[in-house]
């Protein structure tokens, strides 16, 4: 049976370059970075470059940090808990803004330092379904908020957000601006400089690098107190053995995903547009989210009368792999924030279906793609109650 | 949690076989119309349950045979997942030969039951058990609606925990029993809350009328005010605290001499009590009428001791100030 990976926005497979490259600090050059001998520095170059490769990736100033981390969880924790240590927990600023369609790292981080007394405001979003600058400037308070921390991109409809104006807007108000850039790297343009962020988290498996390494930019200047106290690596602003095969990989892929760019936005952009113009081709079927808003690889589409879990039920039975955010198996029966704000009627918040491409998607699986949802969704609409 | 769940996220991996092939081929799915009813001389009967909104939803098709109540066909359409549709097609099949009334004894855990491939292997993992209470749940309409009455008068009690059908009334005496002090415990005794976890407290998978932890939360808390009253009726004087001794000697007060009092315009209260050599002093201070009557020093004072020696204890001496 043919297998077809849509679930890129849950994890990529690693580029075989990417793992080539890698497969040396295993065996050969394994040792330690902070040791004195010649097998701890042996590495040092090929770690060099892969910063190189990454502060170019990002357009980040040598003056500037880039900590490697363990995953993006480890990495937005950092930052949230940090600028409480820092900040939030002194009282002057006790605020922080996030968006509603953060991903748990931040909005469970966020709950845990509310019951620690930190205010915590979660926007709305607009009827694009993102926050915009008019909705940050509602609700930020020039003295109060110490952060602003809203995605660049959505995992889930793949909705981008106008992070440049929302730094902007955090700054005007004496207010540090984090992003969790993991679904935009590799998809999308993402410049610190030009968008002037203060912290932006990424995460190596998103963009076809290994699972268990991430990163995150903290602005020259910047204190962040440390998730992870021990040794002196990075400066001990965050302490461990740097994972170093992991790092190689990191570094390279985050470069091929920025040469990459041109083709995400062109070549993946194409079959992902024919793959959603036939979904949408089927009668009472509704994609979220404006394309123009969107990154080049993201569908996320309601199909009326079925329901998510049984639809990806369904495309697995023949090889097609895809995602539902709004599973009956989720933990909470509440409607994706997204669909409530685009003003979608809650009956279909149970009926969303994300399909997500890389750069590895090729043109024959999205045709057999498009075959198989057909079906698929024919069989389950003659059972379903409500179609 | 240990090291079977470590890994999280085999959701399918816990279906049964047989849920698997219930999804995959419903064998009740579809409709019954008007003319294939009436053609077997039954009555149509459809039932609808749940609601898209809420992720599930089940119509429900019932050919009844008239006179003997019998059904005699049933055919099931749902929205939902794939245990929703795996239990609504055991459902369907269970239904049909029964009558309406053995119908409606049918509950989720016989469905449950039904679609498991080992006795003592679960057919479908916790969380999904919710999805078979559906299929309880609308062959009771579809029975209301044939018999036009009420849904309720099928529910002899009031369900807490809808996936392993447990009361109110049986939680509540299992916490009085056994003298349970958490929400774990009424899980391991009853099952409630061991499926869906909606039904231990509010923000779960569903809404619902009652919660666990407030049952937990009231029944403890009745117990706990029994026990003190017990406490208080049943201790001897001298081991109570203080304050336990000043209310028990108010509540007599209370009860058998202001009244009394209260007859000539006179009244008392306590100001202190103290503990010397073995004896309570209650130090009282008299008011309206009794101030200034000679017989408050004397024949009153005397009974007033009278009786809180003969209702609290012999130690009592009572000063006034």
């Amino acid at each position: 049976m043919q297998k077809v990976y849509l679930d890129n926005n849950a994890t990529t497979l690693v580029d075989p370059k990417v793992k080539e490259a890698m497969d040396p600090f295993f065996t050969q050059i394994y040792g330690n970075p902070n040791s004195l001998h010649d097998f701890g520095t042996e590495p040092h170059p090929y770690m060099r470059l892969a910063f190189d490769r990454m502060y170019k990736a990002i357009d980040a100033p040598d003056s500037s940090d880039i900590l490697i981390t363990s995953c993006a969880t480890e990495s937005n924790n950092m930052v949230l808990k940090g600028v409480y240590f820092d900040i939030l927990r002194h009282g002057k600023r006790p605020q922080i803004i996030i968006s509603p369609v953060e991903h748990p790292c931040v909005t469970n981080t966020a709950r845990f330092l509310s019951e620690l007394g930190v205010e915590v405001i979660q926007l709305p979003l607009n009827s694009d379904g993102i926050v915009d600058g008019q909705i940050l400037k509602k609700y930020i308070d020039p003295n109060k908020t110490a952060l602003v921390s809203i995605m660049w991109a959505n995992n889930e409809t793949g909705l981008i957000f106008p992070v440049k104006e929302l730094a902007r807007i955090a700054h005007d108000n004496g207010a540090l601006f984090h992003t969790d850039a993991v679904q935009a790297i590799g998809k999308i343009p993402v410049d610190v400089r030009d968008a002037d962020v203060d912290f932006l988290t990424f995460s190596a498996h998103k963009f076809h690098g290994p699972k268990g390494i991430g990163g995150i930019y903290i602005r020259e200047g910047l204190r962040l107190t440390p998730l992870l106290h021990g040794g002196e690596q990075m400066g001990g602003k965050r302490a461990g053995t740097v994972n170093v095969p992991s790092l190689i990989g990191m570094g390279y892929a985050m470069e091929l995903a920025a040469e990459n760019l041109e083709f995400e936005q062109t070549e993946v952009k194409r079959l992902r547009d024919k793959l959603e113009d036939s979904i949408a081709s089927i009668p009472d079927t509704m994609v979220i989210g404006k394309r123009e808003l969107r990154t080049p690889n993201t569908i996320l589409v309601s199909v009326k009368g079925v329901e998510g879990e049984s639809m990806i039920w369904d495309l697995n039975k023949k090889g097609v792999a895809a995602s539902t955010g709004s599973a009956c198996a989720s933990e909470s029966l509440e409607p994706n924030p997204t669909f409530v704000a685009i003003g979608f009627d809650s009956e279909l918040a149970h009926t969303g279906i994300r399909l997500s491409l890389s750069r590895f998607t090729t043109e024959q699986e999205i045709d057999y793609t498009i075959d198989v949802f057909k079906e698929s969704v024919e069989r389950l609409r003659k059972i379903s109650s409500s179609y | 949690m240990g090291k079977n769940d470590l890994i999280g996220g085999a959701l399918w991996e816990q279906y049964s076989d047989k849920v698997s092939a219930r999804m995959d081929d419903p064998k009740y799915r579809g409709e019954i119309t008007e003319a294939q009813a009436e053609a077997m001389g039954a009555k149509l009967i459809v039932a609808d349950w749940g609601a898209e909104a809420c992720g599930d939803a089940v119509r429900l098709y019932w050919a009844v045979e008239k006179g003997t109540n019998k059904i005699l066909d049933a055919r099931f359409k749902s929205f939902g997942c794939g245990t929703a549709i795996a239990s609504s097609d055991v459902m369907a099949e269970m239904c049909i030969g029964k009558t309406v009334d053995e119908a409606v004894a049918i509950t989720n855990i016989d469905v449950e039951h039904s679609l498991r491939d080992k006795d003592d292997i679960p057919a479908i993992p916790p969380q999904k058990m919710h999805c078979s209470v559906m299929a309880y749940d609308v062959i009771k309409k579809a029975a209301s609606l044939y018999k036009g009455v009420d849904m309720a008068s099928f529910e002899e009690e009031e369900i807490v925990c809808e996936c392993a059908r447990v009361s109110l009334r049986t939680i509540r005496d299992v916490i009085r029993i056994n003298d349970l002090k958490t929400v774990e415990e009424i899980t391991n005794y009853t099952k409630a809350g061991a499926f869906c976890k909606s039904c231990i407290k509010p923000g779960g998978h569903e809404k619902r009328k009652y919660y666990l932890v407030d049952i937990l939360h009231d029944v403890r808390k009745e117990m706990e005010k029994e026990k003190m009253a017990e406490a208080t009726e049943t201790k001897d004087f001298k081991s109570m605290t203080v304050v336990q001794r000043l209310k028990k000697i108010e509540s007599v007060l209370e009860a058998e001499i202001k009244p009394i009092l209260a007859q000539d315009g006179g009244s008392l209260e306590v100001v202190d009590i103290k503990d010397e050599d073995g004896k309570t002093i209650v130090y009282i201070n008299y008011l309206g009428a009794c101030q200034g009557c000679p017989g408050a020093q004397t024949g009153t004072l005397m009974a007033i001791q009278q009786f809180l020696h003969e209702k609290v204890d012999e130690s009592i001496i009572v000063e006034p100030v």
